[in-house]
């Protein structure tokens, strides 16, 4: 069987939901003729026409707060942003409107808002974030971050099938990058579970997206290096997140490194901290450190933005010093 | 119709006024069902005032006095036998009578309780059911723009011939989410119609301050949709300047623009002073060109219903009201851990924090302050 792309195993997601139910429809700024900013949904036009894939003005707020429109009327929107910069457009659509929707008027938003997230790609301060935070503390939204291509398709396809709207952020950096088998059949990852990643007894990466590639590259070099046993945690899903998992492999290891590509303060790191000093901190043989990019806008230049954001010996640096904690 | 609309307000309601509707093709029945539902409009914010001078109101209070003909015939010239939806707003109580709200859901709403349609989670008429055709609002002016293009995206990809309206007031032309929603419907042709209540304030801020158009039906213009203006006051030609656009996109012709040229007599909400408004102008308004007041002229002197027939429907009003607040007055207030369900499809419930685990209420008494802090008591 032929190795498929991250990239490739989101656009098999969206043709096999809008294959399986007629209320799936796509919508975004040049997602239908041109095939989108990043070809993931080339080929949905022709297939399914322009009823349900849809090109729209610029307009973010008018995209999300449609689909939430369409959504309450039983359809199943998936709105793409053509990059996950502009989702903050359309912030006080999901954070007011979407969020609320279910609790405070028993409507439901069954919907998708998906886009290519990150960097590591040059693309400067509006074509690299990572905004998962500013959605974390929003009761009402899911957030999903895979880091495989497998994980793509299979949590994509969960997120068109939950009855609430969930925020699914692409890392292009992965995009085209990574390849696997991807599994036969109606493949569904569950929202809400994290995955082992790699197995280990000494201590503990929490990650999720891109920097779990480079957390795994960390845990081999140390290895092989150092003899230690790391285990890596992909998170996969930030809200809800997975306590119990993260719970189990701090009472696995006792030493905890959180990595995310995000900027530090305020970051989904924090929040993993809290959590396990509220639960587990009688579990813990030394300190929980981070390493995430620093609390800059992130730079284009690529001394700059290598700078910035986390890099693979960034988390072999912390994790030798956790272990000798 | 008021093709040539005047530019000032004085001028306009004149000379809107001098020209009665005569082909809005209603029944006699139909003419009185507005009649009843203006009436229950203002009856019932009347017992709204009651009890909120009563604390029994636990937030604050929005009138739509003086505006109760916009809501209502703009609203009647839906078809609910089609599955039409509209989504008001603030001033809009009566839009949400004629599809189908009850006084008694009001009433509990505004007073917090259990069994109001949002079980005590949201205030005031910030509620909606899709079955009878009306969509909860939310605060953020605008935002019910994009939403109710995509509800009727929703009938257009569907093939459904059912219709949508959204009202906004004159503020909220100004904001962002208004443009994106009436762009990307026009583009789309969806079947909806924007109804802007031009009542002359945003809050305290006059229209002079929030745009810089002279009227802002030209805004339809820019999104190359037809642009209409009617007299706000006139219940008649609110239904049918309405009722016009809500054929043009039952027919597939798209989004349409209506002004409605109205006042708002009363307060931001209950609480606000009005200041800010020049002395008299109120007073003209009421003596002038209250809704009611001129219907009930129209319903007697062009229509030859009793006075008799519409101290009937009063009465009738009046005791619906009673009946509803004895029924709301009676209902439970909700149980706290209800706070916890609901906020997701999957989970159903969260769990109680760790510190309020087998504990119901974290306080012995619930505060009714006077207000949000907005005024002194």
């Amino acid at each position: 069987m032929a190795e498929v792309t991250y990239l490739e195993a989101i656009r098999q997601a969206l043709f096999e939901e809008m294959e399986r139910d007629e209320n799936v429809f796509c919508l975004g700024e040049d997602i239908g003729r041109y095939g989108g900013a990043f070809k993931v949904t080339d080929g949905l036009l022709a297939k399914f026409g322009e009823r349900r894939v849809i090109d729209t003005p610029i307009s973010e707020a008018a995209i999300v707060g449609a689909a939430a429109g369409a959504a309450h009327m039983g359809m199943r929107p998936v709105c793409e942003m053509q990059f996950i910069d502009f989702i903050s457009c359309a912030y006080d659509m999901l954070t007011n409107y979407v969020a609320t929707a279910r609790y405070r008027a028993m409507l439901s938003c069954p919907m998708v808002v998906r886009g290519p997230s990150g960097g590591y790609v040059r693309g400067g301060p509006f074509h690299s974030q990572n905004p998962e935070a500013a959605f974390l503390h929003t009761p009402g939204l899911k957030i999903v971050y895979p880091a495989t291509a497998s994980d793509a398709l299979g949590l994509l396809k969960s997120a068109i099938r939950d009855e609430d709207c969930v925020l699914f952020f692409e890392h292009k950096y992965l995009y085209r990058r990574i390849k696997e088998e991807l599994p036969k059949g109606d493949h569904l990852v569950p929202i809400g579970k994290a995955r082992i990643a790699r197995e280990g007894t000494d201590l503990s990466i929490i990650t999720y997206a891109a920097t779990v590639w480079k957390a795994l590259e960390a845990a081999e070099q140390l290895q092989k290096e150092d003899g230690l046993s790391v285990e890596v945690l992909d998170l996969r899903t930030l809200l809800p997140m997975d306590d119990d998992a993260i719970l189990a492999t701090v009472k696995k290891t006792n030493r905890v490194l959180i990595v995310h590509e995000d900027t530090r303060t305020g970051g989904v790191a924090g929040e993993i901290t809290a959590r396990i000093s509220e639960k587990a901190f009688e579990w813990l043989d030394a300190p929980i450190l981070r390493v995430t990019a620093a609390d800059v806008p992130l730079p284009y230049s690529p001394p700059l933005e290598d700078y910035v954001l986390p890099q693979t010996s960034d988390i072999v640096l912390a994790a030798r010093r956790l272990a000798s904690y | 119709m008021a093709s040539r609309v005047p530019r000032t307000r004085a001028r306009q309601r004149s000379e809107l006024a001098a020209n009665p509707a005569v082909s809005h093709g209603l029944d006699r029945a139909a003419t009185m069902d507005l009649y009843y539902y203006m009436r229950l409009t203002r009856s019932l914010e009347e017992r709204l005032v009651n009890l909120y001078r009563q604390t029994k109101v636990v937030g604050g209070l929005f009138r739509s006095l003086g505006q109760e003909a916009d809501a209502v015939g703009s609203a009647y010239a839906l078809d609910r036998t089609r599955g039409d939806i509209l989504s008001p707003l603030i001033r809009n109580l009566g839009s949400m009578l004629v599809q189908g709200a009850l006084p008694l859901e009001i009433l509990r709403q505004y007073m917090a309780k259990a069994d109001s349609p949002t079980r005590g989670r949201e205030l005031n008429i910030h509620y909606g059911d899709l079955v009878r055709g009306f969509v909860g609002q939310i605060s953020h002016l605008g935002d019910m723009v994009p939403v109710m293009a995509g509800v009727t995206l929703s009938f257009k990809l569907r093939g459904e011939k059912r219709v949508g309206l959204v009202y906004v007031g004159d503020g909220a032309t100004s904001t962002g989410a208004f443009h994106e929603g009436i762009n990307f419907a026009a583009v789309q042709r969806c079947p909806l119609v924007v109804v802007v209540e031009n009542n002359g304030y945003a809050y305290s801020t006059p229209l002079s301050m929030q745009t810089a158009v002279k009227e802002l039906k030209d805004k339809a213009l820019a999104y190359g949709i037809p642009g209409e203006q009617a007299d706000g006051n006139d219940v008649l030609a609110t239904y049918e300047v309405t009722r016009r656009a809500v054929d043009r996109a039952r027919r597939g012709e798209g989004v349409t623009l209506i002004e409605l040229m109205t006042y708002r007599r009363k307060g931001h909400a209950e609480h606000d002073n009005q200041s800010y408004v020049p002395p008299g102008e109120i007073e003209q308004w009421e003596t002038a060109n209250d809704p009611i007041a001129r219907y009930t002229r129209v319903l007697v002197e062009e229509h030859g219903f009793a006075q008799a027939q519409l101290d009937e429907t009063d009465a009738r009003v009046e005791r619906e009201i009673d009946a509803a607040t004895d029924e709301a007055e009676r209902s439970p207030m909700p149980d706290p851990l209800d706070a916890l369900v609901g906020i997701y499809a999957d989970p159903p419930a969260l769990e109680p924090l760790w510190y309020r685990s087998g504990v119901r209420s974290a306080v012995s008494a619930h505060e009714r302050p006077a207000s949000w802090g907005t005024h002194d008591g």
